[in-house]
């Protein structure tokens, strides 16, 4: 059984600052890390894998350095990793990216495929489903806990607003992942050796024999206009006072923006 | 590249490299240099003192011949159990307003539910409403979502095609999206017409708050975006206005999932923490899993929902389902009260679009005070019964 995990290299957000005198966000010194869910997809793949005979390929589209992100999970039990990387996918909206990746999932050929939500720097959740409407495949999104197994089907979890279903799907099938689905192991020393030797395959446009007008930032039907800075908060009163006299003003304040 | 950097004027001042969102600046042999991470925002152009970050040409993308034949606003009506999300009166509330400011139509999509539902949707502002009560949809699955939706948009061309950016709306939409090949831009907190061209402003957070992006779908029809819950007015209600709900065919729809069971989670408290109005979050100073049944008494009271900062989940005192914040729930409540949480940048690009914030914590240097309207320094298990003994003081007084 071929498991595929899609993961991202994205900068750490938490560690964005802003630079409060032009507004722009400081990227020094922020650390690329895997996207925070695509851990818990990859250990997901990993106890698939561990479950049923099968082999865990990582996929990553971004530029060359994206490569270490690929080790990193080697590191962790993967396989195989693929870096699909060209000045082609540059500037790859949800559309153009679930495309590219689409196509190099059909040239691997998979049974299932494994994406965490979202990505934590665009936050979109689309590359997922779209991935699978491209592969004409069925997805189940925000799985929080994988039931059952088989060669021809699975069951799992899937978390909503207000509890969860149980849901089944035929294979292949894409599954987006939260949190709660797991906890990502770490890498063993046997998996980091592996990393340092793995050989990580680089597809260009031409291997996955995708029509340029399809990628990139000309194949992205959606353009990013212009980016700001949200509004800083004002109005931030700290409340002065014994425990009670807090508790007046704070109740006070509110019944004057009537909000009690 | 979209974006360029002529050498023979870059001065290597690496002014540019931190202006980028991207990561795409970065510096060769004493250069900027531009990588596969542009995304064609041009934030750098303007940081360069020596002016040498320029515009390409644009290649202009392959897009549809005649855009200006998609014509009216359509928002989904997503339901649960029979009964219309609240997100849909929202979507009306700006869809009306878009389907006015371009002179067009307000039509709403609803599958599964009953008529009266439908005639609702009406009354919240919408001239027709799409509806097939097909039994596929008791349950909901991507696929047949997807099927209909895609088949409908594709018979009717509408311009612009919103849903709310819930569990459902942000997982069959971008199956949509990807089969009618046009943009879908997801989470979206304001929308706007650009009258000349009819283009839809998407403006939406990203980088986990941090900034914000304006996009646009300029030669894809029909422009696509989901709209993120309580951050819409809903329109004016009007029990006496007409339209037509049309009764659409939903053959051969079907789905290769399959729901065995829907299991709601007996809560605490039983409201939808992105839906509430209120919520009263509890973190690592509860010090205890017991801390939460204050918490829950406060936000009872309030009418409100509990949330929780990721230590306390973490530590296993509250399900997952009740964490705000990056790797949980973003909220954007009328009142978020914190309470014992430090504000970890992590919690605060989940709720640090609330209206107003109320911060209880014994440390006056907690982060959490910088993003706080009313901030109270203090033991919370002193400050929270207090809150709760006066509040419902007043409550017995105003009955």
């Amino acid at each position: 059984m071929n498991i595929v995990v899609c993961i991202k290299q994205v900068p750490d957000t938490a560690e964005v600052k802003i630079n409060p005198e032009t507004g722009t966000l400081i990227r020094e010194g922020v650390p690329s890390i895997i996207n925070p869910f695509d851990m818990h997809a990859l250990e997901a793949g990993l106890q698939i894998k561990e479950r049923v005979n099968g082999r865990v390929i990582v996929l990553t589209m971004g530029p060359p350095q994206a490569e270490t992100a690929l080790r990193d999970a080697i590191s962790m039990g993967a396989d195989e990793g693929i870096l699909l990387s060209d000045r082609a996918f540059a500037g790859s909206d949800t559309w153009a990216t679930s495309f590219t990746l689409s196509k190099a999932i059909q040239k691997i050929g998979a049974d299932i495929i494994i994406c965490g939500k979202q990505a934590i720097d665009g936050d979109t959740a689309q590359v997922g489903p779209e991935t699978a409407e491209f592969l004409n495949i069925p997805h189940i999104s925000y799985v929080r806990k994988l039931e059952e197994i088989t060669d021809t089907s699975i069951r799992v979890q899937r978390l909503m607003d207000d509890g969860y279903d149980v849901i089944e799907s035929t294979l292949p099938v894409l599954l987006t992942v939260v949190k709660e689905l797991n906890e990502p192991r770490l890498p063993s020393l046997k998996g980091k050796m592996a990393a340092k030797k793995a050989e990580i395959k680089k597809w260009s446009r031409a291997d996955i024999m995708a029509d340029e007008n399809d990628l990139g930032l000309k194949g992205s039907p959606t353009q990013v206009k212009n980016i700001f800075t949200p509004d800083a908060r004002s109005g931030r009163k700290i409340l002065e006072g014994t425990p009670e006299e807090q508790v007046d003003a704070l109740l006070l304040e509110l019944r004057g923006v009537k909000c009690l | 590249m979209p974006v360029i950097v002529n050498p023979e004027k870059c001065k290597g001042c690496e002014e540019c490299l931190s202006s980028c969102p991207f990561e795409a600046l970065v510096m060769k042999e004493g250069k900027a240099s531009v990588n596969e991470y542009c995304q064609a925002c041009m934030a750098c152009i303007s940081m360069c003192p020596e002016g040498a970050i320029i515009e390409t040409e644009r290649e202009v993308p392959i897009g549809l011949d005649d855009i200006h034949a998609y014509k009216g606003v359509w928002i989904f009506a997503e339901q649960r159990g029979g009964k219309v999300a609240p997100v849909a009166y929202e979507l009306l509330g700006i869809g009306r307003r878009l389907a006015d400011d371009i002179g067009t139509d307000l039509s709403a999509v609803l599958f599964g539910s009953r008529q009266s539902e439908a005639r609702e949707l009406i009354r919240w502002g919408a001239d027709k409403v799409y509806y097939s009560s097909d039994p596929i949809f008791e349950h909901f699955h991507d696929e047949p979502y997807a099927q209909l939706l895609t088949s409908q948009i594709m018979e009717h061309h509408p311009e612009i095609v919103l849903a709310g950016a819930t569990f459902i709306g942000r997982s069959f939409f971008p199956r949509v999206a990807a089969r009618l090949r046009t943009g879908l831009t997801a989470d979206c907190t304001s929308l706007a017409i650009d009258k000349e061209t009819r283009n839809l402003l998407q403006i939406r957070p990203a980088f986990g708050g941090n900034i914000m992006a304006t996009i646009l779908c300029p030669n894809y029809r029909p422009q696509m975006a989901t709209v993120r819950p309580r951050v819409m007015k809903r329109g004016r209600y009007d029990e006496s206005r007409n339209g037509d709900i049309i009764h659409i065919k939903s053959d051969g729809l079907q789905s290769r999932t399959k729901v065995l069971q829907t299991v709601k989670e007996a809560s605490d408290c039983m409201i939808n923490l992105q839906e509430a109005d209120i919520i009263v979050s509890g973190g690592r100073g509860l010090g205890d899993p017991k801390g939460f049944q204050l918490i829950a008494e406060l936000a009872e009271l309030l009418g409100g929902a509990v949330g929780s900062s990721r230590a306390a989940v973490d530590s296993g005192w509250i399900p997952y389902r009740h964490q705000v914040g990056q790797t949980g729930k973003t909220v954007c409540p009328k009142v978020y009260i914190a309470c014992g949480i430090s504000g970890a940048v992590q919690h605060l690009v989940g709720m640090q679009s609330s209206d107003i914030i109320i911060a209880i914590n014994k440390n006056p240097e907690a982060p959490i005070f910088n993003v706080a309207t009313y901030g109270l320094v203090g033991d919370l298990y002193e400050i929270v019964p207090l809150m709760i003994k006066k509040i419902k003081e007043t409550k017995g007084l105003s009955t």
